[in-house]
C-alpha cells in the first residue's frame, strides 16, 4: 500500500481518526431511536454532529500538504475473498470537502430545529446516515466501498426529500431517485469493467494502467455519466431544480453544499486518473456542456420567481464553473474549481439556509411574497447581502477567488471558451441582485411584512459561521489552497505522463 | 522612494467606522451627523497629512490581505495593497475635502426637505466615501476593481433613496449599466491581464506599462477598449446613460456622484490604467491614444449638445457632467505631457466647480422648488448669493480666466498643440465645447438676473437657502477661482505624475 499514508498519532483505541469521524454520526443515530423527546432529539443531534466537526480538525493541523499521499490511511479486510478492502485515506482533493461537510452538518441540524415539526427523530436519523455515507464518499479508496456508500445516500436522501418535501415531494423525490440511480448503474458497469482488467478494487491502483484508448472511452463515458447527472451538468439538471424546490432547508443544503459535490469530486478522483486520453479526447466537450451550463444556469435563474428555483438555477451555474475548471487541465483552472466547490457549499448553503428563514415565516418561497422585508427584519437582509454578493463573485468575498482561477484557468487554456463564461458572471450579478433588491427594498406597492419578526440568536448563529468562511477565503485563501497544492500538481502529473495525446472520437468507436 | 505606511489605510477606515458610528447613533440625528463630520474631517486631516511625503517625491505602499497566494513562477500573488502617489492624492485630497463641505450641505438639504431614512442615507453616503478613496490609493487592478464594485453597490441605495417607481427605475438603470460594464467587461480584461503579465501590480511610472514586450498587440488592443468602456462610471458615450438617470437623487447624492465619489472614481480608474497599466509607450506603440481621443471627443461635442436641449437644470448639469468628464480622459489619451496634465488637473478643477453647480441647483430647489431653467426668470435678484456662485462656476467649466477651469483648457489647448498630428482636429473639438458650453450655461445665469419673472409669479416667501446650505456652497464657488488664480498646489501633484 504504498499509497497510503498511516498516521500512527490519529488513533484512539487502535480506531483510526477516520473511521471515528464516518462512524460517529449513524452511532449517534442509533442512540437517537431511544430518545423520545423531540427537543432532546434536537440537541442530541447537534451534539453528535459539532463532536463530529470537532473531532475532524486535527485532520487539518495533521495534514502533511508536502505529499500526494493519502493521509490518515486506513487499510483493513473486508472480503478478502472478493478481494475487497476497507480501505481510507483522504489527500488534497478531499481533505477540504471532508471538513466542510462535517461543518456543515451541526448547521443543517440548527437549520431544521424549527422547521422540522413532524416526524423529528426520524428526520435527525435520515440526517445522520446521510452525514455517514457523504463523508465515507469522500473517503473511501476501495471503489466497492465507494460505490456501496454512494448508493447508501440514496435512500436517506430520497426519505428527507419525499417525508419532509413540499408539495410535490412525490414527483421530485422520485425523479431525484431514478436520475441518480440511472448514473449509479453506469458506475457499477465502471467499476466491474475496471476489475476486470486491473483484478483489483483499490482506486489508486486503478490509476496510471495505461489502458487502451478504447476502454478508456467507454470507462470514461460511464464514469461521465454518472457524474454529469450527480453534479448536475446541463443537461442533465432537470431534477435539480425540482428536488431543491420541495426538500426541506436541511435537505436542500445538504444536496447543494455536499451532494452535487460528489459529482466535480468523482471527475478529479476517477476520471482524470484513471482514464487521462478520454479525458482528453472529451475535454473540449465537456468544456462547452460547461459553458452551456453557466449561461443555461444563468438565463433561468433570472426568471424565477420562487426563491428556492432561483437558489437552485444558480447552483446549474456555478457548478458549471466548476466543471470549466477541472477540464481546462492546467492549475489554476482545477484549484480554482476545488475551492470553487468549498465555496458553493459555504454560500448556496447560506442562501438555502435564508429562504428556508423566510420560508418559515411567510409560508411562501416567492419573492413577490417575500418582498420590502428589509425595513422589518435589517439583521436578516444584511446576511441576506453579503452572501448574495459572494453568490454573485463580489471581489472580497469567497467566489471571487474561485472563479477568478477557474477563468484564468480557462483563458490560458481557451480565450475563446472563458469568453462565453464572462456572459454568466454578468448574469450571477443579475439575478443575485434582482432577488436582493426585491427582498431588501421591492417596490411601491409591497405586501404588508409588518408581522415579520427579525433573526433569533440561533439563526444568527446558523449563519455567522458561513458569513466567516465567506471573508476568510475571500480575503485570505492561502490556508484553503495550500492543501491542494501537492495534490493537484500530482493529479495534473497523471493526467499529462498518461496521455498518449487525444484521439479523435470517430475513430475509438469498435 | 517607498515608504511603508499604515496611513492610507486609516484614512479608508475613517470612513469605515463612520459609517458603523452613523448606523449606531441612528435616530439621534444631530450626534448621528457629528459622527458624518468627524469621519470626514479625519479623514481629510489624514490624507492631507500625507502631502508632504508625496511632495517630496515619496510613494507610501502597505498590503493587507493577500487575496491570492503566487500560484507559481509566472503568477504573482494578488493582494490588496494600497499606494500613495501623486496621481492618488490629486483625487484623494479633492474628494475628502469635498467631503467634508458636502456633509454640511446635505444636513441642510435633507432636513429642510424633511427626507426619509436620513441614517441610511448618511451611512451610504460615508460608505460611498470609503470605496472612492480605496479606488484612489489602490496600488493593484484587484484593488482597484474591489473598491470600484464597492462603490457601485453603496450608492445605489442613495440612487434610490425616495423608493418611488422614478427611483427605482433610476436606480435600476443606475446598477444595470455599471455591474454589466464591470463583470463584463472589467473582470475579463483584469484575468486576461492576469494571464498575459502574470502580475495585476501598477507600474512605477507613467510609461512602461506592465505588459512585455512580446504581448499579442491585438490583444492589449481589445483589454484597452474593455477597460476604456468598462469603467462605466467615467459616462464615456455609449455607457453614460446611467448618469441622467441617476438624477432622481436628492441633489447632495447628485453633487456626490457627479463631483466627488462616482464619475471621478470612473474617470481616475480609467487613467489610472491607461497610465499605470498600459502606459503611454505602450498606447503610443499601438496607436491607441487618437481613436479614443476620437471617441471621448464625440462624448464631449454630443453631451454637450443634449446639455442645450435640456430646461431640467439637473438633467442639463448631468450632460454637462458627461461631457466634462471626457476632457480628462482626452487630455490623457492626447499623450503629450502639457494634454497629460490638462487631463488630470482637470480632476480636481471640475470637482470643485460642478459641485458648486449642483449644490446651487439643490438650494435653489430647497428654497423655491424649482427644477427646470425656465421658471428661473429673476430668481436670481431674490437668490443673489446662490446664483453668483452658480455664475463662478459655470465660468470654471466654460473655461474663462482667472476660474479653476481655464487652467485645464489652457493646458490642453497647449496639449494639441504638442502633437504632431490630428492637433487641429482636436483643437477645434476644444473650441466648439467651450462655445457649447456658453451656450448652456449662460443663459442660466442671464435669466436668472435680467430675466423677467414668469407670468404670474412672484417668488413670495423665496428666499436664500439655510446657511449651512449657502455657505458651503459659496466655498466651493470661492475655491474653484483660488484654485484657478494658485493652480500650483494640485499642479505640483500633476507635474509628478507626468515627471
Amino acid at each position: 500500500m504504498d499509497f497510503l499514508l498511516i498516521n500512527e498519532s490519529y488513533k484512539f483505541f487502535d480506531i483510526g481518526i477516520l473511521s471515528i469521524i464516518i462512524f460517529l454520526p449513524v452511532l449517534g443515530s442509533l442512540v437517537l431511536l431511544f430518545i423520545n423527546n423531540d427537543n432532546a432529539v434536537r440537541y442530541f443531534a447537534l451534539v453528535v454532529t459539532v463532536a463530529n466537526a470537532v473531532i475532524s480538525l486535527p485532520l487539518y493541523w495533521g495534514f502533511d500538504p508536502t505529499t500526494p499521499k493519502y493521509q490518515f490511511g486506513e487499510h483493513h479486510a473486508w472480503f478478502p475473498g472478493l478481494d475487497i478492502w476497507y480501505t481510507l485515506g483522504i489527500d488534497g482533493i478531499s481533505l477540504l470537502l471532508v471538513l466542510m461537510t462535517t461543518l456543515l452538518m451541526p448547521l443543517c441540524v440548527l437549520g431544521s430545529w424549527k422547521y422540522i415539526q413532524k416526524r423529528v427523530k426520524e428526520f435527525m436519523i435520515c440526517l445522520l446516515i446521510m452525514e455517514t455515507s457523504m463523508l465515507g464518499v469522500f473517503m473511501a479508496l476501495d471503489f466497492v466501498l465507494f460505490y456501496i456508500l454512494w448508493e447508501a445516500m440514496l435512500i436517506p436522501m430520497y426519505l428527507l426529500i419525499a417525508v419532509w418535501g413540499g408539495p410535490r415531494k412525490t414527483y421530485a423525490s422520485i425523479k431525484f431517485f431514478l436520475y441518480t440511480l440511472a448514473g449509479s448503474v453506469m458506475l457499477l458497469v465502471a467499476l466491474i469493467a475496471l476489475y476486470l482488467k486491473t483484478g483489483s478494487f483499490s482506486i489508486p491502483n486503478m490509476m496510471g494502467q495505461g489502458y487502451s484508448t478504447v476502454f478508456q472511452f467507454w470507462v470514461f463515458l460511464a464514469f461521465f455519466l454518472a457524474f454529469a447527472i450527480k453534479v448536475p451538468m446541463f443537461p442533465f439538471h432537470t431534477w435539480l431544480p425540482a428536488a431543491h424546490v420541495e426538500a426541506p432547508t436541511a435537505g436542500s443544503v445538504v444536496l447543494a453544499s455536499v451532494l452535487l459535490k460528489m459529482g466535480t469530486y468523482g471527475f478529479l478522483r476517477f476520471c482524470l486518473p484513471i482514464t487521462p486520453d478520454a479525458t482528453f479526447t472529451f475535454m473540449p466537450y465537456i468544456l462547452w456542456l460547461s459553458i452551456a451550463g453557466i449561461l443555461y444556469g444563468g438565463f433561468t435563474a433570472l426568471a424565477q420567481s420562487d426563491m428556492k428555483k432561483l437558489v437552485a438555477y444558480s447552483s446549474v451555474g456555478h457548478m458549471g464553473f466548476v466543471t470549466l475548471g477541472i477540464f481546462v487541465l492546467n492549475k489554476n483552472g482545477i484549484e480554482g474549481a476545488m475551492l470553487q466547490m468549498i465555496n458553493h457549499g459555504v454560500t448556496t448553503g447560506a442562501l438555502f439556509l435564508m429562504v428556508g428563514m423566510i420560508y418559515e415565516r411567510t409560508h411562501s418561497r416567492e419573492l413577490a411574497m417575500a418582498t420590502g422585508v428589509g425595513k422589518f427584519m435589517p439583521l436578516y437582509v444584511i446576511f441576506l447581502g453579503f452572501f448574495s454578493l459572494s453568490s454573485l463573485a463580489f471581489p472580497g468575498t469567497n467566489s471571487f477567488v474561485g472563479e477568478f482561477l477557474v477563468l484564468a484557468g480557462g483563458f490560458t487554456h481557451s480565450t475563446l471558451i472563458a469568453s462565453f463564461a464572462i456572459p454568466g458572471a454578468v448574469l450571477a450579478a443579475a439575478y443575485m441582485l434582482r432577488m436582493l433588491q426585491k427582498v431588501v427594498w421591492g417596490g411601491t406597492k409591497n405586501p404588508d411584512q409588518s408581522y415579520l419578526f427579525d433573526l433569533d440568536a440561533r439563526e444568527v448563529i446558523t449563519l455567522a459561521p458561513l458569513l466567516l468562511f465567506v471573508f476568510w477565503i475571500g480575503l485570505g485563501p492561502s490556508p484553503f489552497l495550500d492543501v491542494m497544492h501537492t495534490s493537484v500538481h500530482h493529479l495534473i502529473e497523471q493526467v499529462n505522463a498518461a496521455s498518449h495525446g487525444a484521439t479523435t472520437m470517430a475513430s475509438l468507436i469498435p | 522612494m517607498i515608504v511603508e505606511s499604515y496611513k492610507p489605510v486609516y484614512a479608508i477606515l475613517a470612513a469605515l467606522i463612520g459609517t458603523i458610528c452613523v448606523l449606531m447613533t441612528g435616530k439621534r440625528e444631530n450626534l448621528r451627523e457629528t459622527c458624518s463630520c468627524i469621519a470626514a474631517v479625519t479623514m481629510f486631516l489624514i490624507i492631507a497629512s500625507m502631502v508632504p511625503t508625496v511632495l517630496a517625491g515619496k510613494k507610501m505602499v502597505c498590503t493587507l490581505f493577500e487575496v491570492l497566494p503566487q500560484m507559481s513562477d509566472t503568477y504573482q500573488a494578488i493582494t490588496v495593497s494600497f499606494r500613495v502617489d501623486a496621481f492618488a492624492m490629486i483625487f484623494a485630497f479633492v474628494a475628502s475635502f469635498l467631503w467634508i463641505i458636502t456633509v454640511f450641505y446635505s444636513m441642510g438639504y435633507m432636513r429642510g426637505l424633511h427626507e426619509h431614512a436620513q441614517t441610511r442615507f448618511n451611512a451610504c453616503f460615508a460608505l460611498a466615501l470609503f470605496g472612492a478613496i480605496g479606488v484612489a490609493f489602490a496600488d493593484n487592478l484587484f484593488t482597484l476593481y474591489l473598491f470600484y464594485e464597492i462603490v457601485s453597490v453603496c450608492t445605489y441605495p442613495l440612487v434610490a433613496h425616495h423608493q418611488d417607481d422614478e427611483g427605482y427605475d433610476g436606480a435600476r438603470k443606475y446598477i444595470v449599466y455599471l455591474t454589466t460594464t464591470a463583470k463584463g467587461l472589467v473582470l475579463p480584461a483584469m484575468i486576461l491581464i492576469y494571464v498575459i503579465t502574470g502580475t495585476l501590480d501598477f507600474a512605477n511610472n507613467i510609461q512602461t506599462g506592465i505588459f512585455p514586450a512580446g504581448a499579442s498587440g491585438t490583444m492589449v488592443t481589445v483589454l484597452y477598449f474593455f477597460c476604456l468602456f468598462g469603467f462605466a462610471k467615467n459616462g464615456v458615450m455609449p455607457v453614460h446613460n446611467w448618469l441622467p438617470g441617476a438624477m432622481v437623487a436628492p441633489t447632495p447624492v447628485s453633487a456626490l456622484l457627479h463631483a466627488v465619489a462616482v464619475v471621478k472614481v470612473g474617470v481616475f480608474s480609467t487613467t489610472r490604467v491607461m497610465l499605470y497599466v498600459f502606459g503611454t509607450d505602450t498606447m503610443g506603440a499601438l496607436n491607441l491614444g487618437i481613436p479614443t481621443a476620437y471617441i471621448v471627443s464625440f462624448t464631449i461635442i454630443t453631451a454637450s449638445i443634449i446639455a442645450l436641449t435640456k430646461d431640467n437644470l439637473k438633467a442639463r448639469l448631468a450632460y454637462s457632467t458627461v461631457s466634462q468628464l471626457s476632457y480628462i480622459i482626452l487630455g490623457v489619451a492626447l499623450l503629450t505631457p502639457s494634454a497629460i496634465e490638462g487631463g488630470l488637473v482637470h480632476i480636481a478643477n471640475h470637482a470643485f466647480s460642478k459641485i458648486t453647480l449642483f449644490f446651487c441647483a439643490g438650494a435653489i430647489y430647497v428654497a423655491s422648488h424649482k427644477k427646470n431653467i425656465s421658471e428661473m426668470g429673476g430668481l436670481g435678484r431674490t437668490m443673489p448669493f446662490t446664483f453668483a456662485a452658480f455664475a463662478i462656476a459655470s465660468l470654471s467649466m466654460i473655461g474663462a480666466p482667472p476660474v479653476a477651469g481655464f487652467v485645464t483648457k489652457w493646458k490642453l489647448l497647449v496639449g494639441t498643440m504638442e502633437m504632431s498630428s490630428h492637433n487641429i482636429a482636436f483643437l477645434l473639438v476644444l473650441l466648439a465645447s467651450t462655445l457649447l458650453n456658453v451656450g448652456y450655461f449662460a443663459p442660466v445665469t442671464i435669466k436668472a438676473f435680467f430675466g423677467k419673472r414668469p407670468a404670474g409669479e412672484t417668488y413670495n416667501g423665496v428666499q436664500e437657502a439655510s446657511l449651512s446650505m449657502v455657505i458651503p456652497l459659496f466655498l466651493a464657488a470661492i475655491i474653484s477661482v483660488i484654485i484657478g488664480i494658485y493652480p500650483d498646489f494640485i499642479m505640483n501633484f500633476v507635474k509628478a505624475v507626468t515627471g
